[in-house]
């Protein structure tokens, strides 16, 4: 049986861009529910569901809403993380460019359940058109008084913003995202306090990623049981985004239920590019340690790619050919992580720099015997060394050359050369 | 055909128009400085895409903040600039995903059209272009960003066929 699309089933209809189709298509039917229950209702519901942050953390949703302190004395904010930034990911700008109103329901759903009663959508800077299509769909919602000063007649108040980030890759990380909300340089928070606690502008705040939020008007619409039935197991439930890129037929955003084999995700996405050799592939963003052409059928869920060593991540999954040097690949991501290390932390301002001198002297064939040592201990002295999650996040991919490619590190110091050629995708330059 | 004028060098002040914009953001926020990034936004559109000095010291006067902090800011984030940019600023996406796709071919063009290195601004004030990390298209890669819009699936040809089109 062909699996039903629930999150992206809006895209390629532009119609649902405004507020008349996408009501047209069931679009505010959950919030008007919602409004009905019990906000502790709500939340039940969600815990029930067995959502899971589909950021890369995967912490549950429902959980998350649970730790905001009950009762209206104090402000309490949602902000949806839409800070997309994971090389490899671009799941999110689909479900913001294509069915904006999907969005704010879900994050209206979320700000009733908390009686938080202003939402930020906290938006990366570059995504300049996705930001202009939530803000024309946030005026329509306000101009049907779906938000304002009674949402759809309720009595609650609640309002949504924008908010645009101005290009730092560690506002995604939820601590750091509330420093730049409130104006300030995007570097990380020492927790505890978590932001259920203290979060924006020191009140309790719920931080959740776009594509978890839309999810939330399916599973109040059809049940926390319809949810739940599918996916792999209790603990990975419901339909995920998978963006492929790389060395695939068809790249793009694919909707699947959540653990997939990856055999089966490549041959949706039409299989390796102009009929290449799978090498190796990164299940989750660049955060993830990659993995190797054997690991074919690996189940695409939390729990299983965890279990290999490598985390599912923002389900942003990288492809590559035969073609591709593994030492220039991870050499590529150092560079990446070195320049958005915010410099809080010793550990990771120094240690990203470190590995990525010492990849590029690989890459370059000046490597030195040992230098796979070397970037090994680099490592371990960056991975649980620092406030935020991007320190580990540097060291995945670098461990996971060390240990699943060596050969490849053996041959750059043996022939004093990288050992593939140039990348040449046109011919005669053009 | 004329002269393309020179970029913009300085800040103009804030207009009525983005006074309006600053006093609705204002009541977004429960604090003035949440307003610092939309405001610097604001500061660079008026002076040409880039915040020379003076736009900073004034979007520090306008939210009553120290001129340090506001420049702590600007220096932090990718999208604010304190040198001048060219009318067009050019934005290549070179992470993992674009580069096994042709992204170094894209810059080398570039290069090689513009006559320029990274972050230089043509002499005819036209164009400036910079090598980006991921920008959230890798399924349409290689890719670039020309001021706000997506430049997607490139090939060498394409990307000079853009650049003829760029006033």
């Amino acid at each position: 049986m062909a699996f039903e699309r629930v999150l992206t089933r809006n895209v390629g209809n532009r119609d649902a861009l405004t507020l008349d189709g996408y009501k047209k298509t069931g679009g505010y039917e959950a919030l008007a529910k919602a409004l009905k229950m019990e906000p502790e209702a709500v939340i039940e519901e969600v815990k029930k569901s067995g959502l899971r942050g589909r950021g890369g953390a995967g912490f549950p949703a429902g959980m998350k809403w649970g730790f905001i302190p009950k009762g209206k004395d104090k402000p309490k904010y949602l902000v949806c993380n839409a800070d997309e930034s994971e090389p490899g990911t671009f799941k999110d700008r689909l479900l913001m460019e294509h069915d904006p109103h999907q969005l704010i329901e879900g994050c209206a759903i979320c700000c009733w359940a908390v009686h938080a009663e202003t939402c930020y959508i906290y938006i990366r800077g570059e995504y300049t058109k996705a930001a202009a299509i939530l803000e024309r769909a946030l005026k329509e919602a306000y101009d049907a008084r779906i938000l304002g000063n009674s949402a759809m007649g309720s009595g609650f108040k609640l309002n949504m913003y924008v908010h645009r980030g101005a290009g730092a890759y560690i506002c995604g990380e939820e601590t750091g995202m509330l420093e730049s909300l409130e104006g300030k340089r995007g570097q990380p928070r020492v927790k505890p306090p978590f932001p259920a606690v203290v979060g924006a502008f020191g009140a309790p705040t719920v931080i959740n990623n776009v594509e978890t939020l839309c999810n939330v008007p399916h599973i109040i619409n059809r049940g926390a049981d319809w949810f739940k039935s599918i996916g792999t197991d209790e603990r990975n439930t419901g339909p995920k985004l998978y963006a492929i890129s790389g060395h695939v037929e068809r790249p793009g955003t694919y909707e699947h239920p959540i653990g997939i084999t990856f055999r089966e995700m490549l041959e949706a996405a039409g299989g390796m590019w102009r009929q290449g050799q799978l090498k190796a592939f990164i299940p989750g963003g660049a955060s993830a340690p990659l993995l190797k052409a054997s690991e074919i059928d690996i189940k695409m869920d939390f729990d299983t790619v965890a279990k290999a060593g490598s985390m599912l991540g923002s389900a942003a999954v990288i492809v590559m050919d035969e073609t591709v040097c593994m030492v220039r690949s991870v050499a590529r991501l150092a560079k990446f992580f070195n320049h958005e290390s915010c410099g809080q932390c010793t550990p990771c301002r120094e240690g990203t720099n470190w590995m990525e001198l010492l990849l590029k002297r690989l890459e370059h064939g000046e490597g030195r015997e040992g230098d796979a040592m070397l970037l090994k201990s680099v490592a371990g002295n960056v991975g649980g060394n620092s406030l935020c999650a991007l320190g580990d996040a540097a060291v995945g991919p670098v461990k996971s050359l060390v240990e699943r490619f060596p050969e490849e590190i053996e041959a750059h110091i043996r022939e004093r050369r990288c050992p593939f050629p140039e990348y040449r995708y046109f011919k005669d330059g053009v | 055909m004329t002269e393309a004028p020179a970029p913009q060098t300085r800040f103009p002040g804030f207009t009525p128009e983005a006074r309006r914009q600053l006093d609705e953001l204002r009541k977004r926020y429960p604090t003035a400085e949440a307003v610092l990034l939309p405001a610097l936004y604001i500061a660079q559109r008026l002076s040409g895409g880039w915040l020379p000095d003076e736009a900073i010291q004034a979007v520090a006067a306008e939210l009553d903040l120290p001129e340090s902090k506001v420049y702590g800011v600007v220096t932090f984030y990718d999208l604010f600039h304190q040198k001048p940019v060219g009318r067009h600023r050019i934005r290549v996406c070179t992470n993992l995903s674009c580069q096994i796709r042709g992204s170094e071919e894209i810059m080398g063009t570039l290069h090689k059209e513009l006559g320029v290195g990274e972050e230089e601004v043509t002499p005819d004030g036209r164009c400036s272009f910079v090598h980006f990390e991921c920008l959230g298209s890798c399924d349409t890669a290689p890719m670039m960003m020309v001021d706000d819009d997506y430049y997607e699936n490139l090939t060498p040809q394409q990307v000079r066929s853009i650049l003829r089109g760029l006033k």
